[in-house]
C-alpha cells in the first residue's frame, strides 16, 4: 500500500450530501474479479451522459479543468454510504483520488479508504462549504494535506485539524499490511482460541462436523 | 462512526448488549484504542468474496479456519428458472466460475447454483444456524447486521478485512457508540417491522445512526416474529448504523434450534444456558436512546432517493422550500426530479409501472404469506411487471409446498429462483429508464434497480397492494381483517 505523509493537490468541490458507493461505482462498472482499472467507471452516472459511449458530462465537475486532476473530493456528509463494495476506493484510488474531505463518512467506506492508503478527513461542515467555495473560484489552487501533524490548509492560509484513529494513521503512514499488523498479536489470538474452546465449545464443533 | 472514540461508559459496571458481546470478543486492546476482536464466523458472496479469496491467494496466506467460513451465490446469479452459471449480466459467469474455484481450493463451504441450501447470504445464514446469538459474524456486504436480530454481534465490512478475518480470526475495530431505540406501544393493523425502521430513518435521517450500534428493544420489538426483526435490523444500515441487534429472547432459541449448524445436544444446553445472559444491564447507559410509539406508525413509503426520504403512504411529498438546511434542500429538489414527483401532492394514487417483492429485506416465508394474504383471489393492474424472488432456495421451497407460488403467478407476478435479482443492478437484468418501481428492498438510490429506475421503498404488504392497485396504495384500504 502507498504511504502517506503530506500531500498537495487540486482539490474537485462536489458538494452533495449521503453519496453513495452505488453512485462512486455502479455495480455494472465492476466488471471482473479485479481491484485495477476501475477509475474509468467512478461516478460513471453522473460523469458521463451515455454511459456506453463514455460520452462525458460537460457539467460534471471532474471532467471540467484543472478538476481532472483532482486529488483530493470535498464532499457532503455521508459520503460513501450504501454498499459495502471496496470498488468505490479501489475506482477512486485508480482515478487518483488520494484525499477525501466531508463532514462524515459511510463506517465501512471510511475503513476501506484507511486499508487503501487514501485518507479520509473529517472537518466540520461550514469548513467543507468553506473550502468547497474557495476551490471553485480558484480551481487552480492546491490543498495542502500533512497527515503526521493532522492539519489542512489551503492557498489562503487557512489551516484546519483534523481527527483521525492512531491506528488508522498509523497504518496510512507506514503504508502497513495489516494482516502482518495483527499476526504480531498471534500469541494471544492462540490464547484466546484455546480459552474460547472451553467456554464456548458449540462455536467450533459445529461448524467443524459439518465439514464432511 | 468507526473511527470516533467513545467510552464515555467504559467504567459503568452496567453494560449493553453489544459491550457485552465486544468484551467476550476482545482478544486484545490495541493501541491507538481499536480492539482486536475474535470473529466467529465468516460469510462471502460471489461479488465481493471471491476478490477476497483471490487476495489471500495472492499474498500466500491461508485461511485459518476453514470450517467457521460460508460462500453463497447470490448477488448475481441469473434468476430465472432453469439458471446455470451463465447470467444476464456482463463478466457475471467469471466472478461465479472465479468464486467457486477459490472457495473450493480454500475448503469453505459452499452454498452453490442448484444447492437447495443457496440463497441471499443474510437470509441463508440464520436459515442455516450459522449466524447465532452470541456470535461474531462478518461479510464483505453491507447488510450483515440483519442477523444481529438474534443476538449476534455481525457487521458488514470490505474485502481487504475479509481478507484479514479470515488470515488471523480477528479484525480490529474501533470503538462505537451506543444506542438504543425502544418502540412502545402495539403496532396498527396492515403496519410491519418494515414500516417501523422507515418511519425511525424518516425521523431520524439516514445519518442518524452514524457511529452507533443501535439495539432496538421495547414491547414492539418483542413482540416481532424472528422473521420481522431481520427487517428491523436489516435497515439499520440505512439509518447509518455500524449494526443493529435485537436480545435473544424465548423465540429467538425455538428459531434457532435444530437448525444445520446450530449446537445439538449437551452443547445445546450449554449455549443456551449461555445466550439467556444476553440482554443490556438495566441500568446499562446509551449514549442516545430513541423512543417511537408503535401505534403512531403508518404504513410508509419513499418518495425520494434516500431512505429517509419517507413519509407515512396517506401523507403529502414534503416541500424542499420548507427544509432550512441548504444541503439537504438541494438533495429533497434533486431527488423530486430524478423522482419526477411535486412536492405538496398526494404519493398514494401515482401509477407505477413495476412491483418488487424480494431481498435481504423482505424474501422470507413470512413476508411472502403476508404477501400473498394480500394478493389472493386477485391479480395485479393491467401492465405492472410483478416478480417475486423469494430469499433463499428453502424459502422457495416451503411457499411452494404450502402453494403460495401458485397464488402469485395466478395474481400476475412472475416466480423466480432465489437471489438478489433486481434489488440492485449489475449490468445484467433491470428495470426500465423512468419506470417508478414499489419495492420491498432496502434501498431508493438513484439508479439502483436499474439506469433512471424510480424506486419506492414498502413493505411486502404495501408492494402487494400497489401492484393490483396500479398506483401506489395504502395496504389498509384492501388488507382483509377476517383473513
Ligand atoms: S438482497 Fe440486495 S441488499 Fe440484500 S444482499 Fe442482496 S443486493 Fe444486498
Amino acid at each position: 500500500m502507498e504511504p502517506f505523509t503530506t500531500h498537495s493537490g487540486i482539490a474537485a468541490p462536489l458538494i452533495r450530501i449521503n453519496i453513495d458507493t452505488d453512485a462512486i461505482i455502479p455495480s455494472r462498472e465492476m466488471k471482473r474479479v479485479s481491484k485495477e482499472g476501475l477509475g474509468e467507471g467512478m461516478f460513471a452516472n453522473w460523469r458521463y451522459s451515455d454511459v456506453a459511449t463514455r460520452e462525458e458530462n460537460p457539467d460534471f465537475v471532474l471532467n471540467q479543468a484543472p478538476f481532472r486532476q483532482a486529488t483530493i473530493l470535498l464532499t457532503g456528509v455521508n459520503f460513501g454510504c450504501g454498499s459495502s463494495r471496496e470498488h468505490a476506493v479501489w475506482a477512486l484510488k485508480d482515478f487518483g483520488i488520494r484525499a477525501i474531505i466531508a463532514p462524515s463518512f459511510g463506517s465501512i467506506f471510511y475503513g476501506n479508504c484507511v486499508r487503501n492508503g487514501i485518507l479520509p478527513i473529517r472537518l466540520a461542515e461550514d469548513t467543507v462549504a468553506r473550502l468547497a467555495e474557495l476551490h471553485e473560484k480558484t480551481p487552480e489552487a492546491k490543498l495542502a494535506i500533512d497527515l503526521p501533524a493532522q492539519r489542512v490548509q489551503d492557498a489562503q492560509g487557512g489551516d484546519w485539524s483534523f481527527e483521525i484513529a492512531a491506528a488508522d494513521k498509523e497504518m496510512l503512514l507506514e503504508g502497513l499490511d495489516q494482516i502482518a499488523m495483527t499476526l504480531k498479536h498471534d500469541d494471544k489470538i492462540r490464547a484466546f482460541m484455546a480459552g474460547d474452546r472451553e467456554t464456548r465449545p458449540w462455536i467450533y464443533a459445529q461448524a467443524q462436523c459439518h465439514m464432511n | 462512526m468507526a473511527q470516533t472514540p467513545a467510552n464515555t461508559r467504559a467504567n459503568s459496571p452496567a453494560k449493553t448488549l453489544a459491550e457485552k458481546l465486544w468484551a467476550q470478543h476482545t482478544v486484545t486492546e490495541l493501541d491507538g484504542g481499536a480492539t482486536l476482536l475474535y470473529i466467529d464466523r465468516v460469510f462471502l458472496h460471489e461479488r465481493t468474496g471471491s476478490i477476497a479469496l483471490k487476495g489471500l491467494e495472492a499474498a500466500g496466506r491461508k485461511v485459518r479456519e476453514p470450517g467457521q467460513v460460508f460462500c453463497t451465490m447470490d448477488h448475481i446469479v441469473d434468476t430465472f428458472p432453469g439458471r446455470g452459471d451463465e447470467t444476464r449480466m456482463p463478466g457475471g459467469k467469471d466472478f461465479i466460475v472465479t468464486t467457486r474455484k477459490a472457495a473450493r481450493a480454500a475448503g469453505i463451504h459452499l452454498f452453490d447454483i442448484g444447492d437447495l441450501n443457496q440463497g441471499i447470504v443474510h437470509v441463508v445464514s440464520p436459515e442455516q444456524g450459522i449466524a447465532l446469538p452470541g456470535v461474531t459474524l462478518v461479510c464483505p456486504d453491507s447488510h450483515t447486521g440483519t442477523v444481529g436480530a438474534l443476538g449476534a454481534l455481525a457487521w458488514g465490512i470490505g474485502s481487504t478485512e475479509a481478507e484479514h478475518a479470515m488470515a488471523t480470526k480477528t479484525l480490529a475495530v474501533n470503538p462505537q457508540k451506543q444506542m438504543r431505540v425502544r418502540f412502545t406501544g402495539q403496532l396498527p393493523f396492515g403496519v410491519t417491522a418494515k414500516d417501523m425502521v422507515l418511519a425511525l430513518i424518516g425521523r431520524h435521517g439516514a445519518a442518524g445512526g452514524v457511529g452507533y450500534i443501535v439495539e432496538f428493544a421495547g414491547p414492539a420489538v418483542e413482540a416481532l416474529e424472528i422473521e420481522a426483526r431481520f427487517t428491523l435490523c436489516n435497515m439499520a444500515i440505512e439509518f447509518g448504523a455500524f449494526t443493529g441487534l435485537i436480545a435473544p429472547d424465548e423465540k429467538t432459541f425455538s428459531y434457532v434450534e435444530g437448525r444445520p449448524f446450530a449446537p445439538k445436544g449437551a452443547q445445546w444446553d450449554a449455549a443456551l444456558a449461555h445466550w439467556r445472559e444476553l440482554r443490556s444491564d438495566a441500568d446499562a447507559q446509551f449514549d442516545q436512546e430513541i423512543v417511537i410509539d408503535a401505534a403512531s406508525i403508518a404504513p410508509q413509503i419513499t418518495w425520494g432517493t434516500s431512505p429517509q426520504h419517507e413519509i407515512a403512504v396517506d401523507g403529502m411529498i414534503p416541500d424542499p422550500a420548507a427544509e432550512t438546511d441548504t444541503n439537504r434542500r438541494k438533495a429533497m429538489e434533486r431527488a423530486l426530479t430524478y423522482m419526477d414527483l411535486d412536492a405538496g401532492r398526494p404519493l398514494a394514487g401515482t401509477p407505477i409501472d413495476a412491483a418488487f417483492i424480494g431481498s435481504c429485506t423482505n424474501s422470507r416465508l413470512s413476508d411472502l404469506r403476508a404477501a400473498a394474504e394480500v394478493l389472493r383471489g386477485r391479480h395485479v393492474a393491467e401492465g405492472i411487471k410483478a416478480i417475486c424472488v423469494p430469499g433463499s432456495s428453502r424459502v422457495k421451497a416451503a411457499a411452494e409446498a404450502e402453494g403460495l407460488d401458485r397464488v402469485f403467478t395466478q395474481a400476475g407476478f412472475e416466480w423466480r429462483e432465489s437471489g438478489c435479482s433486481m434489488c440492485f443492478f449489475a449490468g445484467g437484468e433491470s428495470f426500465g429508464r423512468d419506470e417508478r418501481v414499489i419495492t420491498s428492498t432496502n434501498r431508493n438510490f438513484e439508479n439502483r434497480q436499474g439506469p433512471g429506475t424510480r424506486s419506492h421503498l414498502a413493505s411486502p404488504t404495501s408492494v402487494a397492494a400497489s401492484a393490483i392497485m396500479g398506483a401506489i396504495t395504502d395496504v389498509r384500504t384492501l388488507a382483509r381483517k377476517d383473513a
